[in-house]
């Protein structure tokens, strides 16, 4: 453009779409510019309330993903081996004619026969609803991979969660600390909050062993050891409680503090909360007798209601305590009444003469124990106990000393009214560096605990709900167990199990998913376990899956641990040379690790190309303040024979006749997507979308479906939010403001308070049945796996996948062995799709480091290396490594190197990178890719150097009977890989490449 | 060879903080979208899906670790190791035009495609003249030009964009057709790399008005400008990063707690809890 004539006001371009992005899991509001039909530009939508008008680097190269050479453009049929990546391209009508005459085949035969997987899925109401209509228990997205780990222990403490379902209080927290949050989670909510925090001058923690990213620009770093995030967090726990700094009104108002707890043991109901003949949990009270000085007088009138009203379960009894000479008057009462004093200490006795005692003493003791004093933490956490004193005081002081006071009116759900809210403006955010180890279900949960015991969950200034959570904890759906006479499950099947006799698991106790979800394996497996199909698909363990149908699960590569292991059961014949896994689909709309494995690939749209719905059924894109949801709209028409796959879902249900999807004339129900997420209703008025409901598109939350809903949404910039009431701004456990509104919305079935579970009851009733107790018990083989785990009273132990024999085999085998890539017949299995070996010989000291990974800001999960932008800020990996960590390996920055595991032994570029803990060596994730994948340049550094780390992590736990993952929600534990790092004899010759171990 | 404009009262330019900047790229690749389509663009690409993908960017995001020196006087170098150094830190560098007030960059420019503005001195190459002899990136001392030289190494995996323009000069030019764009809303009159920004650590403004929020957020923060001793004057300025508060400052240590202070030694915590007078 000659500059004599700059044009400044040129528009910029022809027209503007607003829709939701989909480059990672934050669900921002986008604008995409088209210009000539194409797309021109993608910026950030300022309404949005995810992003307000920011966007990322992956949301800004989105274009590129679209136009990306690696999209697929038409349905295919394999015709060679699988893994040789030989297809037909076939019509739609061919494709789907296969798909149904597999499925119907199933169904008739055996709807579990059906593993249906979805992968980073953002429609997990319709595909979960889809297989529930389908009739197979086998279902789960990818949680059970990434951060169950945080879902289970939130919503199993205060039916509410980190990530997405809620977050710091970001106008008003002092103090955040930051625990295992890499790069990748979350992405814009996250960095806005930062950027506020910091303009406020409010103080960072960063608690990780890696500092990049977020932790960067935090105050403090603290580089704790990976996997001892619990034990750190127990040792502030210890600290606060040494010194009274905890919320003890808060604790009894709001959570089971002063409930009772049953000490009676061997006895059926040990460790249950002592309930009334009502079912009420009881707790103890000062009688009116005895009432010293300083108790609260307004305690009176709940003790009398006990008294008087139910003679026979709220009688004053006598209690005795075991900790003084002197015996006092107590009485035992409804623990959920208001204005009582309950008590939180001492031993108390209940009506048939046997003992209880608060649950909070029951925390107490646990974290009061020198096993949690700092200076016995201290060198496994890698943190000094200095320092953990610090932080503990430091906490104590925001919280209590530092406190806030909103002049926010509410009333709380005993109508009692209040002029003002009190915040403790502390606030916690954690993520996969809690979610991905073997303990992160109770290291989770203890940091709860720690928020709990600061009187920091949803008040100012701490950590808050999203709408539509708090749901109660844990929240009433079930595993879906049985099917109706049409064939369809009950209810979904993945949920909130509250007792054994909500497992799936057969006469014997043995597990009837093919994940072992709901399993004595992994019994509140609340996402179920992607990571553990392919094996036992192969294995028929339980049973014979005919077809395996993945939906965007990259599990021949990222998705999956011991990923070699993993392509080769892909593979894995029988005596008959058939298939073990017989049909594998897979749906995606990109050609990515896992196309080459499947028997018929569908081919999806881009996100530019389609309708979405980010509904409130499924994980939420609500703020503090306002409930929302969104859609996707088609901005551009596909230029390539491909349909969106929830339309191809929903025509397969029709084809199936699946309940709900044919009519009684076997027509379809839906015709598209879009008509779904508009006319389908989950409950009457309750539907996909929460906006522009009700027949005039007046309502919302609840009403009838409306025929111009989605009108409504693309004019007012693909989204809708609700404003949560003023007065249910904070305390929405128990905040009548809020949960009425919330339960006009739909989001909760009453008004009750949501008890925050201090102590987790339904723990308990697991290790009730492990010792013996119940119809539903567990194996004798599974018992002391259950007893040990399901603690009610959150623990840390250090389980680690490990350790193995083969190590001196793999630098022996590792001369024979091929080379990662080509034609994977090339490369026979060296391992048995059967249970490895008890791995035992040599001890930890044998792999000395901690491996762990994390996603790079401007990358997500496997599909940012298909960017012609993104690959250009990185388009390999290096392991990174303290420097005194190199130096002992004798080993330079730049250096090739062998990080060897038990699985096998990875030829790695090194760097040195201080600011990681000496202990540990870390990449970025799933940079690496396979050759010929992702139609990247056959010399791409992606494969050239680049590696992925999961070919070290083992499949299988310690004890090889299980699956390497929590032994409360099953979560893989790929952050528990330990490795050892060795010097390259040939260190001159770049490019990597992974060699097995050969069993 | 290019003459530079009498000093300008207007000088447009970036404010970048690098105590908020986490380093998350959005700032390089919203400007890479929005100028590749543009008047200014395309930002050509080299081998994009092959061994060695590269291309043109107006802006780019270095990362550094930082190792602070150790507070208190400074031991002999032997016992270093023993000394108790604060934490590395990783700072985040975002780096783009500085649209100096008195740049080589445009001087040494033969054919006067390389100017500065006198309206509001943004530095920009006039593509019809650029002959892209490169002189003027030589002269930049801040790498902030770049080049889609004429005939890329490797064409094959490019062939989707095989009207790439090549062979001119590119560089930022604080998106000139965007700020003063009446096509666009008033909020969207920015560079795209600040309204991208997730942490909000680029503003953008007037840095000749003292009285502009960027000036006043410089002065407040003591904003310095990137190797000045080179004599370019550039207009951006970079805010340092605020002071870590860890273990290693006093300022971090909480006062003793203002209620009551406990002697954990002489009470245990469980007999002190027994009698503690609650309401629900």
């Amino acid at each position: 453009m000659p500059h004599a004539q700059l044009e400044l006001n040129r528009p910029t371009g022809d027209e503007v779409k607003t829709t939701t992005c989909y480059m990672c899991a934050c669900r921002c509001g986008i604008r995409v510019h088209l210009k000539h039909g194409q797309v021109r530009y993608i910026d950030g939508n300022p309404a949005h309330p995810i992003n307000r008008g920011v966007i990322c680097a992956k949301g800004a190269s989105g274009m590129m993903q679209h136009y990306s050479p690696a999209r697929l453009s038409k349905p295919l049929l394999r015709v060679g081996e699988r893994g040789e990546r030989k297809f037909r391209e076939i019509e739609w009508d061919e494709t789907l004619a296969l798909a149904t005459k597999w499925l119907s085949d199933i169904r008739a035969r055996n709807p579990d026969e059906l593993a249906f997987f979805t992968g980073r899925d953002q429609s997990q109401a319709l595909t979960g609803w889809w297989a529930q209509q389908f009739g197979t228990i086998n279902y789960a997205a990818h949680g059970g991979f990434c951060s169950v780990n945080m879902a289970a222990a939130g919503m199993y403490t205060f039916g509410g969660s980190f990530w997405e379902f809620g977050e710091p209080d970001w106008d008003r927290t002092k103090y955040l600390m930051l625990w295992g949050v890499a790069e990748d989670h979350d992405s814009n909510p996250i960095k806005l909050g930062l950027g506020k925090l910091k303009a406020r001058g409010a103080k960072i923690v960063a608690i990780n062993p890696v500092r990049t990213g977020y932790a960067s620009i935090a105050d403090e770093w603290v580089p704790v050891n990976p996997g001892t995030d619990g034990l750190l967090a127990g040792a502030l726990i210890h600290e606060l409680l040494l010194g009274d700094r905890v919320d003890f009104e808060y604790l009894v108002r709001y959570s089971n503090a002063h409930h009772l707890v049953i000490r009676a043991p061997g006895a059926a109901d040990d460790g249950l909360i002592a309930r009334d003949a009502d079912g009420k949990p009881l707790c103890a009270v000062r009688s009116a007798s005895n009432r010293h000085s300083g108790a609260a007088q307004s305690a009176e009138p709940g003790i009398h209601d006990a008294d008087h009203g139910k003679p026979d379960s709220g009688s004053l009894l006598r209690n005795v305590r075991n900790d003084e000479q002197k015996s006092s008057d107590f009485a035992l009462t409804d623990a959920t009444q208001p204005d009582i004093a309950p008590l939180i200490a001492g031993e108390y006795t209940l009506p048939d003469g046997r003992k209880a005692v608060p649950a909070f003493q029951l925390v107490a003791e646990r974290f009061l124990a020198d096993d949690y004093a700092p200076d016995h933490v201290a060198e496994t956490c890698g943190v000094d106990a200095a320092t953990i004193r610090r932080l503990a005081a430091e906490l104590a002081h925001v919280a209590f000393d530092a406190a806030i006071e909103l002049p926010i009116a509410w009333t709380d759900t005993h109508g009692r009214h209040h002029d003002s809210m009190r915040g403790r403006p502390v606030s916690m955010h954690a993520m996969r560096g809690i979610a991905a180890h073997a303990n992160g279900f109770h290291t989770c949960r203890t940091i709860h605990l720690l928020q709990i015991l600061l009187g920091a969950i949803d008040t100012p200034g701490s950590y808050r709900y999203h709408p539509p959570y708090p749901k109660p904890a844990p929240p009433g759906n079930k595993p879906a167990k049985s099917r109706r006479p049409d064939g369809s499950l009950t209810g979904n099947p993945l949920g909130y199990p509250q007792s054994p006799d909500d497992l799936l698991v057969d006469a014997e106790g043995k597990p009837r998913r093919i994940d072992h979800a709901f399993s004595w394996e992994f019994p509140l497996a609340a996402h179920g376990l992607l990571q553990a199909v392919i094996r036992n698909a192969v294995d028929a363990n339980p049973t014979h899956i005919d077809t395996l149908f993945l939906f965007m699960a990259n599990m021949g590569w990222n998705s999956a641990m011991d990923t070699t292991a993993t392509r080769k059961l892909l593979c894995a014949k029988d005596a008959g040379g058939r298939y073990k896994i017989p049909h594998i689909i897979y749906a995606d709309a990109y050609d990515s690790e896992t196309v080459a494995f499947a028997d018929l690939v569908l081919p999806d749209t881009t996100y530019l190309e389609r309708y979405d719905c980010i509904s409130l059924l499924d994980r939420p894109i609500s703020g503090c303040d306002h409930a929302a949801d969104a859609i996707r709209q088609p901005v551009v028409a596909p230029d390539r024979d491909v349909r969106p796959f929830q339309d191809v879902l929903l025509d397969l249900g029709a084809r199936l006749k699946l309940p709900n999807m044919a009519d009684p004339d076997g027509q379809p129900v839906y015709k598209s997507y879009a008509d779904y997420m508009v006319r389908h209703e989950r409950a009457p008025g309750v539907g996909m979308l929460s906006g522009w409901r009700g027949a005039d598109g007046t309502q919302a939350g609840k009403g009838a479906p409306n025929p111009d809903q989605l009108q409504r949404y693309i004019e007012h910039g693909c989204f809708f939010e609700t404003k949560v009431p003023e007065a249910g701004a904070y305390y929405r456990m128990a905040n009548r403001d809020y949960l009425a509104w919330a339960q006009a919305m739909g989001f909760v079935a009453n008004t009750e308070p949501v008890t925050l579970q201090l102590y987790c009851e339904v723990l308990q009733r697991f290790r009730l049945a492990a010792q013996g107790h119940g119809a539903v018990q567990p194996p004798e083989a599974e018992r002391a796996r259950v007893e040990r785990y399901f603690d009610p009273v959150p623990l840390w132990y250090s389980e680690i996948e490990l350790p193995a024999p083969l190590a001196g085999r793999a630098a022996r085998s590792a001369e024979r062995a091929a080379p990662v890539g080509g034609d994977p017949r090339e490369n026979p299995p060296h391992l048995p799709s059967g249970h490895l070996p008890p791995q035992a010989g040599e001890g930890n000291d044998s792999y000395p480091l901690s491996a762990i990974t994390q996603r790079p800001m401007f990358m997500y999960h496997a599909w940012g290396s298909q960017n012609r932008w993104l690959r250009q800020i990185a388009a390999r990996n290096v392991l990174y490594v303290h420097p005194h960590t190199l130096a002992a390996h004798k080993l330079a920055s730049g250096d090739w190197a062998w990080l060897t595991s038990p699985r096998g032994r990875l030829r790695v570029e090194v760097r040195a990178h201080a600011a990681t803990a000496p202990g540990t060596v870390w990449t970025w994730n799933a940079i690496g890719k396979r050759r010929g994948a992702w139609k990247l340049g056959a010399r791409a550094p992606e494969f050239v150097d680049g590696f992925l780390l999961n070919h070290l992590i083992g499949e299988r736990a310690r004890d090889a009977r299980y699956g390497n993952g929590d032994p409360v929600t099953g979560q893989a534990a790929w952050f528990d890989l330990k490795v050892r790092l060795e010097h390259d004899p040939e260190p001159r010759v770049p490019g990597h490449r992974f060699e097995p171990v050969d069993a | 060879m290019t003459s530079l404009p009498a000093p300008a009262k207007k000088k447009l330019g970036l404010v970048i903080d690098l105590d908020i900047c986490v380093g998350c790229h959005a700032c390089a690749v919203a400007c890479k979208a929005w100028n590749d389509g543009g008047d200014f663009g395309p930002l050509a690409d080299d081998d994009p899906y092959g061994a060695e993908p590269h291309g043109v960017w107006f802006n780019r995001v270095h990362s550094y670790e930082v190792q602070p020196p150790a507070p208190g006087p400074r031991l002999d170098l032997l016992h270093l190791e023993d000394t108790a150094a604060p934490a590395p830190q990783m700072v985040h560098f975002p780096r783009s035009c500085l649209h100096c007030e008195t740049p080589d960059c445009v001087t040494v420019c033969p054919t006067g495609a390389s100017y500065k503005r006198a309206e509001d001195g943004i530095v920009l190459v006039d593509q019809d003249k650029c002959i892209g002899c490169q002189l003027c990136a030589w002269a930049c001392p801040y790498g902030a030009r770049e080049i889609a030289l004429p005939h890329p190494k490797t064409t094959t995996s490019d062939t989707d964009r095989k009207d790439a323009k090549r062979g001119t000069m590119q560089k930022c030019t604080l998106c000139v057709d965007r700020i003063y764009n009446e096509t666009l809303d008033a909020r969207d009159r920015q560079p795209a790399c600040v309204l991208a920004c997730p942490t909000h650590a680029r503003m953008f403004g007037d840095l000749g008005d003292p009285d502009s929020d960027v000036s006043k957020v410089v002065a407040e923060r003591g904003g310095f400008a990137l190797m000045p001793e080179f004599g370019y004057q550039p207009v951006n300025r970079y805010l340092p990063p605020r002071p870590r508060r860890d273990g290693s400052s006093t300022a971090a240590t909480p006062p003793a707690p203002a209620t009551e202070t406990l002697d954990a030694n002489q009470l245990p915590p469980l007999l002190r809890w027994l009698d503690k007078a609650l309401s629900r």
